[in-house]
C-alpha cells in the first residue's frame, strides 16, 4: 500500500507492521467484518419477521396452525443450534435444487438420490456451474442468512409469544367491549403494547445473535474466523514477503476484543432504547423514570 | 452384520475402543444410531464435568460480584463480562492456539491442546461466568427478611452464608440454572468444530452426525438422530434438576413453592 513497502526486509518493526496490516489479504480480512455486520443487519429483521409469524401461528385458534407454531418454537430449544445450522445449509440447498429439478427437467427419469449421491440435472444446479465466482459466494451467504433467520426466528417467536401473553388481559377485554373484532384487537391494541414486554427478551436475543455470527465459518462462508485462521498461520518467506510464526493466537485475541466491543456497544444502545420505550408505561421501569423526572 | 455386532464394534468408538475404521459405505440406521450415541458420551462428559467444577467458581464469582470490596468486585465483574461478552466459539479457538504456543515453550502443556482437557477448561470458565451472573442475580433478590432473621438469631459470617444465604440463592437461581445447564450441554457440540482436533476420529455426537451427512449427502437421517438424543438428554436434565429443585423448596408450604418454569430464558 505504501511506497516503502516494496522491500519489507529493510523496514523497522513499526513500518513493517504498517505494510503487513495493509497488504491485499488483510483487506479481505477487513471486508469479512462487513460480511458479519451485513449478516446481522439482514438477519435481525428477517428473524423478527419469522418470529412474529411463528408467535401469531402459536396463538391461532385453528389447532394445526397453533401446533405448527408451538412445534417450531419447541424444537429449536431442545436441540443444539449448531446442529440446525449444519442441517439447514444442506437441506435448504437440496430443497432448492430438488424444486428446480422438478420444474426445469420434468422428463428426467433417474432417481435423484442414487446411493450416496444427490443428482439433479445440469440446469437445476444452484448456482449454475457456469456462474461467476461472486454468484457462488452470494448464494452461500444467502443460505447462511436463511438458516440464521429460521433458527433465530424460533427464538424470537418464543419471546414475542411471551410478550403477547404479558399484555394485561383487561386491555383486550376493553377493546372487545368497544366492539373491536379479533383482528382489530390484535393489531391496534395487542401489538403496540407487547414490545415493551418483549424487549428484554429481544435484547438478550440480539446478544445471542451477535455471539452466533462466528458460526458463519461452519456454513462455508469466508468470514472473520476463516481469515483469522488463514492469516495467522505460519508463513515462510517462500510464499510471502511477510514471513512470520504462528500468530493465530493474536488474531483470535483481536476477534475476542472485537466481540467484547460489540457486546458493550449493544448493551449501551439497548439500555437507551429500553429507557425510551419504558417512558410512560405502567411498568416498574416506567415508574422509575417518572420518579426521576419529578424528583 | 447384526445390530448387536455393530453396537459391540462402535458403541465406545468415540473413546477409541472397538473397530478402528469408521463405516465407509452402505450406512445402516443401526450404525448411525450407535456412532452418534457413542459420541454423546463426550457431550455428557464435557457437560457434567464443566457443570460440576463450574458450580463452585460460579458461587465464588457471585459472592465476589456482590461484594462491597472493590478488589473482589472488579475482577469478578471483568471475568463475567469477558466470558459472557464473547462467543464461546472464539474462546475455543483462542484457548487452543494459546495452549499450542504455550506447549512450544513448556512441553508440560501437551495435554491442554487435546479436547478432553483444553476444551473442558474453556467450558468450565464459560459456564462459571454464566452461572455466576445467574447466582449474582439471585443473591441480590434474597428477601431482606431472611437476612434480618439470620441476624436476629446471632448468625454472621460463614454460618449465615452457609445456612441462609447460599441455600436461598440456589433456590431462587435454580430455574435459570437449569436453563444454563441445558444450554451448556448444547454448547459442548462446538468443541470438535472449533480448533480442537478429533484425534483418530474420536469425536462427539455432532462430529459423527456431520460425518454421516457429508458421506451420504443426506442430512435428513443423522441430524434427526442427533436431535432425538439431545431431546432425550434435555428431558433427563430437566428431570434431574427438577428433583433438586423439589429438595431446595421442601421447607416451603405447597402453595408457595416456586413452580419450575423452564421458559424463562430461551437462550443464555
Amino acid at each position: 500500500m505504501f511506497s516503502y513497502c516494496a522491500d519489507p526486509d529493510t523496514l523497522g518493526t513499526f513500518r513493517w507492521f504498517s505494510c503487513y496490516l495493509t497488504n491485499g489479504v488483510h483487506w479481505s480480512f477487513y471486508l469479512s467484518f462487513i460480511k458479519v455486520l451485513a449478516l446481522l443487519a439482514v438477519t435481525a429483521p428477517v428473524a423478527l419477521g419469522f418470529g412474529f409469524a411463528g408467535a401469531m401461528a402459536a396463538r391461532s385458534h385453528f389447532p394445526p396452525l397453533s401446533w405448527l407454531g408451538k412445534g417450531y418454537i419447541a424444537i429449536v430449544r431442545g436441540v443444539p443450534d449448531i446442529a440446525f445450522f449444519l442441517f439447514f445449509v444442506i437441506a435448504l440447498d437440496q430443497a432448492f435444487e430438488w424444486t428446480r429439478h422438478k420444474i426445469l427437467c420434468p422428463d428426467w427419469t433417474d432417481p435423484i438420490r442414487q446411493g450416496n449421491d444427490f443428482i439433479v440435472c445440469q440446469a437445476a444446479k444452484l448456482p449454475l456451474g457456469t456462474a461467476p465466482e461472486w454468484v457462488h459466494e452470494t448464494y452461500g451467504f444467502f443460505l447462511a442468512v436463511i438458516t440464521f433467520s429460521i433458527v433465530f426466528g424460533a427464538f424470537a417467536a418464543n419471546v414475542l409469544f411471551g410478550g403477547m401473553r404479558a399484555v394485561p388481559h383487561a386491555q383486550l377485554e376493553t377493546a372487545e367491549a368497544y366492539g373491536m373484532n379479533r383482528r382489530q384487537t390484535f393489531w391496534k391494541i395487542l401489538v403496540p403494547q407487547m414490545w415493551v414486554y418483549a424487549l428484554p427478551g429481544l435484547s438478550n436475543l440480539w446478544m445471542v445473535l451477535i455471539k452466533a455470527t462466528p458460526l458463519l465459518f461452519l456454513l462455508g462462508v469466508e468470514d472473520i474466523v476463516y481469515w483469522a485462521r488463514e492469516l495467522g498461520g505460519t508463513k515462510t518467506s517462500k510464499f510471502t514477503q511477510y514471513p512470520h510464526g504462528d500468530w493465530r493466537m493474536w488474531y483470535f485475541l483481536f476477534l475476542l476484543i472485537f466481540y467484547l466491543g460489540m457486546t458493550r456497544f449493544s448493551e449501551i444502545g439497548l439500555e437507551k432504547l429500553m429507557r425510551r420505550l419504558s417512558h410512560g408505561q405502567a411498568t416498574s421501569g416506567g415508574e422509575l423514570l417518572r420518579k426521576e423526572t419529578t424528583a | 452384520m447384526s445390530c448387536i455386532q455393530t453396537i459391540q464394534d462402535y458403541g465406545l468408538r468415540s473413546f477409541g475402543f472397538g473397530e478402528r475404521l469408521l463405516p465407509k459405505t452402505d450406512f445402516t440406521l443401526c450404525e448411525q444410531f450407535t456412532l452418534i450415541g457413542s459420541g454423546m458420551i463426550w457431550n455428557i462428559y464435557f457437560g457434567v464435568m464443566a457443570l460440576a467444577t463450574g458450580f463452585f467458581l460460579a458461587t465464588a464469582l457471585a459472592v465476589g460480584k456482590a461484594s462491597t470490596n472493590k478488589w473482589l468486585r472488579k475482577p469478578a465483574e471483568w471475568f463475567i463480562f469477558l466470558f459472557r461478552g464473547s462467543p464461546l466459539f472464539i474462546q475455543f479457538f483462542f484457548a487452543y492456539f494459546f495452549f499450542l504456543s504455550l506447549k512450544k515453550t513448556y512441553p508440560m502443556f501437551d495435554a491442554f491442546t487435546s479436547a478432553w482437557l483444553g476444551a473442558l477448561i474453556v467450558l468450565f470458565l464459560n459456564t462459571a461466568a454464566y452461572s455466576g451472573e445467574i447466582f449474582y442475580g439471585a443473591l441480590r433478590s434474597i428477601p431482606k427478611g431472611d437476612i434480618e432473621a439470620a441476624d436476629a438469631y446471632g448468625m454472621s459470617g460463614w454460618s449465615r452464608f452457609r445456612r441462609i444465604v447460599w441455600p436461598t440463592m440456589l433456590r431462587l437461581a435454580w430455574p435459570a440454572y437449569t436453563n444454563e445447564a441445558i444450554f451448556l450441554f448444547h454448547a459442548t457440540t462446538l468443541v470438535f468444530f472449533s480448533a480442537f482436533p478429533a484425534w483418530q476420529q474420536r469425536g462427539d455426537a455432532l462430529y459423527y452426525a456431520s460425518y454421516f451427512a457429508d458421506k451420504t449427502f443426506n442430512p435428513f437421517i443423522p441430524y434427526p438422530i442427533l436431535a432425538f438424543y439431545f431431546i432425550l438428554l434435555t428431558l433427563v436434565i430437566v428431570g434431574g434438576f427438577g428433583l433438586i429443585n423439589k429438595r431446595l423448596n421442601r421447607h416451603l408450604p405447597t402453595a408457595k413453592r416456586a413452580k419450575m418454569r423452564f421458559k424463562l430464558n430461551l437462550a443464555r
